[in-house]
């Protein structure tokens, strides 16, 4: 039988709000355990929240972002039920009333686009962590992270394979990134996904039963996870098995998943309007405010990058798709003044070092500006591209500009043909059979026997000969060998 | 001096013919003296009160006196008292010391309140009689077989006794007016929002209001003048300028309309209750006021809505209490749960259970319709019932209880006619209308209240009806016998 895949996401955002969502504690990541944790988010007694207004105006850009309806009187409410990491005994959520309500958005595959819809986004506290480890047998709380504004972003059970899931998790980080509203950083939990996934006969109409694949953060794990699912799953069905609806966790180590919880388990949450916090009550001149200033959104940016840069759909996807990369690319593009061969640099070498290392492009230790002024250097022929990744390795790890590196290392192109063409004599002196062979050979052929030559000449040159100028001679030379 | 007024206390301060240490050591000395059969107080706090009292003093010396400097202040044991312990009259907070202050708290201090102790208070002030603290029930000063009324019990007596000229208390159905009906003192719930609820322990959000005790309705004026205003830290206070409550009270109330529900003079209510109120609205038609008969139909209703929404919030507001940070927990848990169950079943009292298993059922999902949103409907109707009669009358007038005290063990086996006693105050809570409780006589020995209602923040109008009525009266300066 044939299968079809239904996959619908839930994400989790934490916005980058200074402070928490009702209290003044600070969301920095990675301090000592309990040190960012103030009365409110230990839920002293009498404590009381307040509400952060960024985490609103930045929940309403990604409204914005993504075509919704913004809720004007959105309304916390009270999810309750007991975990040592949730200090209330509740967390406040939003439901029948989000900030955010139906939106859209597209996206692209090698199978086509979909435009994925989204059914709301709400905002709510992240809960502090469980840590098992080094307490004999006990489990210590960090409540560090309690209160972290999220916007937990739902949507419809619109995509069809784990790539389509990916490739929405993959938007979704750009809107959120693009936005300034998320640092992005998926290791540290920045963003996490839950995937509910089901199977179904291709062409039947009703959803198979799903099953939720919870706190993925990777868009690689998104994929393993949901293809180990799916295989389950069918594997099951096929079996004579039924899927049970229920939580499942991905062990990556292993790429499989295993049972967390089964419906049954689940918490009855008795929902209710949180009495301390008021409605938040937004007009249309401060979604307005907030429309005035979206940046470029990382699909609009996309289509410029086509239209003004000439570059293909796939350069243009990846350069727009992450804010820091994008502006960098541009700010190499301004200091350049060549789209191209910086697309070419931005996504080549130096997104390889960068990965290599494990450095976001916002730490970059090259700048835009040393990046373009190499760039100058390799269009004015002062280098040759090869030269060029040199003086790049000396920018990343010792800093400089390139001319500065150029004139240290002694790198700069040869281009007086004087000295070229001495060079040219000598290996052709020295190369009795293979100028022999060249002169034997069909005129077209000749061109592919250059290249042994000239790699005698780069060779001796240290690879500073300007290659345009050394092709150009050494055809001239040889051929005049020939007559 | 202990039987004089905080106003007359106050003016003996000015005068300089007491001292605030003066003052403090005699109030200490009845409360070592006497409190033994009263049982008003959770903890006493000398030395801070001697510290503070010489503060003042000091102070006082230097110029720098306010209206409150060096005047005795008792609080209800859930507000929260920085380095102090704060019980809430709870096994579950036997050990708890707040590391803040209420907001209330730190108003008193900043205005040079001198802080004798905490009072004694129904378990997380769920209660009628103060009979379910779990530092064993409060008595009446009137006739210590009988309570004192609650849930702000503690205050209430402490006050009636003359162990303090002043006492903060908390209502959400009727815990500052019933109480001080009960004990012949003068208390004023104000209107929901006017007085910070931050750092007072939640019973039930949405209807908690902190407000003043004493003897006097020139007392309360005085105490809401520190108590009242703006707090950043509560989302649900009010934002509105701070006023002087002393400032109207020598008005003249010709012309005044007062409303008497027909609902409010029902067979429920003891005859010779009714009497006294008769008596009372005489007085004030002596002093110009004009009278009406108005209808608040929905009485009765107060009393079910009350009882879903109050324990439907507390159960949540409870849920912190899970031995996980602070406060009560069980010996020698074997997991997660036994933690969890058997810190509370040990924890809590037996009226707080009954309120937190109530609630939990009111929100569960299927039942949350037929109870919860039934009672916010209802909560509405009174509301509406209220201000229709606003638009006929500036005040209302009522009894504050259908019964005087009742006998300690009475009713704590009958918690419905325990509740019953609430109907006249409840329905303010669900409203957030002021009210205020004054004494109008005595029904065999035993004192009883005259309960003033207003419309939103009309608290100034309140206690200049209040204080024209003792100008002609003298039921508030009755003590029991003894003191």
């Amino acid at each position: 039988m044939e299968w079809e895949t239904v996959i619908g996401l839930e994400i989790h955002v934490q916005l980058s709000t200074q402070t928490k969502i009702f209290s003044g504690a600070s969301t920095a990541f990675g301090a000592e355990p309990n040190t960012q944790a103030c009365a409110v988010d230990l839920a002293l007694p009498g404590t009381l929240p307040v509400f952060n207004e960024n985490a609103q105006r930045m929940a309403i850009m990604f409204g914005l972002a993504i075509n919704a309806e913004i809720g004007k009187r959105a309304v916390f409410e009270r999810k309750n039920y007991f975990y040592p990491d949730l200090p209330k005994g509740y967390q406040t959520t939003q439901l029948e009333r989000p900030v955010v309500g139906e939106g859209y958005v597209d996206i692209t595959t090698e199978d086509g686009s979909r435009r994925v819809r989204i059914h709301h986004a709400h905002l709510e506290e992240d809960a502090g962590k469980s840590l098992h480890e080094d307490f004999h047998g006990m489990s210590g709380i960090d409540l560090n992270r309690a209160g972290t504004p999220l916007i937990e972003i739902v949507s419809e059970p619109d995509m069809r394979s784990s790539k389509e899931a990916a490739e929405y998790a993959r938007k979704i980080h750009a809107i959120v990134t693009t936005l300034g509203i998320c640092d992005g950083n998926m290791a540290e939990g920045s963003m996490r996904c839950d995937c509910n996934v089901s199977v179904r006969p291709k062409g039947q109409q009703e959803y198979g039963t799903r099953t939720e694949l919870k706190n993925i953060n990777s868009f690689r794990f998104i994929e393993r996870a949901i293809d180990t699912e799916v295989a389950r799953q069918i594997d099951l069905i096929e079996d004579g098995g039924k899927v049970v609806q229920e939580t499942r966790l991905y062990d990556p180590d292993r790429n499989e998943t295993r049972s967390m919880r089964s419906k049954e388990d689940a918490n009855d949450y008795r929902y209710f309007p949180c009495p301390d916090l008021l409605p938040v009550v937004v007009d249309d001149s401060y979604i307005e405010a907030i429309r005035a200033t979206l940046p470029e959104l990382p699909d609009a940016r996309r289509e410029r990058f086509i239209s003004d840069y000439n570059l293909s759909e796939y350069d243009a996807g990846v350069l727009s798709a992450y804010r820091p990369q994008a502006d960098y690319y541009e700010a190499v593009v301004a200091s350049s003044s060549d789209a191209k061969l910086a697309a070419n640099w931005v996504m080549g070498e130096l997104a390889k070092n960068l990965n290599a290392t494990d450095i976001d492009i916002r730490e970059c230790p090259v700048s835009a500006e040393q990046l373009g002024g190499l760039l100058q250097r390799i269009k004015d022929n002062t280098i040759s591209g090869n030269i060029a990744k040199k003086v790049f390795e000396h920018m990343w790890s010792d800093g400089g500009s390139a001319d500065e590196i150029i004139e240290a290392k002694g790198l700069k192109q040869v281009t007086d043909t004087g000295a070229i063409e001495k060079v040219i004599d000598e290996v052709i002196a020295k190369a009795g059979p293979q100028v022999e062979q060249y002169k034997a050979a069909e005129p077209d052929k000749r061109g592919k026997m250059i290249g042994f030559f000239m790699g005698q000449v780069m060779k001796a040159t240290g690879g500073k000969a300007n290659p345009g100028a050394v092709t150009g001679l050494l055809k001239q030379k040889l051929d005049a060998l020939c007559d | 001096m202990h039987t004089k007024s905080l106003t007359e206390l106050a003016a003996a301060l000015n005068s300089g013919t007491v001292s605030s240490v003066e003052l403090t050591q005699a109030f200490l000395e009845r409360i070592t003296a006497l409190d033994p059969k009263f049982n008003s107080f959770i903890t006493t706090t000398p030395e801070i009160a001697l510290e503070q009292a010489k503060a003042a003093d000091a102070a006082r010396a230097s110029g720098r006196a306010g209206d409150y400097t060096g005047l005795p202040i008792a609080h209800k044991d859930l507000f929260c008292t920085e380095g102090v312990r704060t019980s809430c009259g709870s096994k579950m907070l036997d050990n708890f010391e707040s590391p803040y202050d209420a907001t209330v708290v730190a108003k008193f201090k900043a205005a040079g309140a001198v802080m004798l102790g905490k009072t004694n208070m129904d378990e997380f002030a769920m209660g009628s009689s103060n009979e379910s603290s779990f530092y064993g029930a409060c008595r009446n000063p009137w006739d210590t077989q009988r309570v004192p009324g609650g849930s702000s019990g503690g205050s209430a007596a402490a006050v009636a006794a003359r162990l303090t000229p002043a006492a903060t208390g908390s209502d959400t159905g009727g815990s500052i007016r019933q109480p001080a009906a009960l004990c012949g003192i003068t208390g004023i719930k104000p209107t929901y929002g006017r007085v910070s609820r931050y750092g007072m322990v939640a019973y039930a959000s949405s209807l908690d209001q902190g407000g003043p005790m004493a003897q006097t309705a020139e007392d309360c004026a005085l105490m809401l003048n520190v108590m009242a205003g703006f707090d950043k830290m509560d989302s649900t206070s009010a934002q509105r300028d701070a006023e002087d409550y002393r400032a109207k009270l020598n008005d003249s109330i010709a012309g005044l309309r007062i409303g008497i529900p027909k609902e409010y003079l029902s067979d429920d209510l003891d005859p010779q209750i009714a009497e006294r109120v008769q008596a009372a609205i005489r007085e004030l038609e002596t002093l110009g006021a004009s009278v009406k008969e108005i209808s608040l139909p929905r009485t009765r209703m107060s009393i079910p809505a009350y009882y879903i929404i109050a324990p439907a919030e507390a159960s949540s507001n409870l849920s912190r209490f899970d031995g996980v940070r602070y406060g009560h927990r069980c010996d020698n848990p074997k997991d997660l749960m036994d933690l969890y169950t058997r810190t509370r079943q040990e924890g809590f009292g037996a009226e707080v259970k009954r309120r937190i298993m109530v609630g939990t059922y009111a929100l569960c999902a299927g039942y949350y319709d037929a109870y919860y949103n039934k009672a916010q409907q209802i909560r509405r109707l009174i509301q509406q019932d209220f201000l229709a009669a606003f638009n006929e009358v500036d005040v209302i007038l009522g009894p504050t209880t259908p019964h005087p005290a009742f006998k300690l063990g009475e009713k704590s086996n009958d918690p419905v006619s325990m509740y019953m006693e609430d109907i006249f105050t409840l329905s303010l809570n669900l409203a957030g209308l002021p009210g205020m409780s004054v004494p109008c006589g005595t029904v065999s020995g035993l004192p009883v209240g005259l309960q003033l209602i207003g419309n939103y923040f009309d608290e100034a109008k309140l206690l200049n009806v209040a204080h024209q009525f003792q100008q002609v009266t003298d039921w508030h300066k009755h003590a029991p016998t003894g003191i």
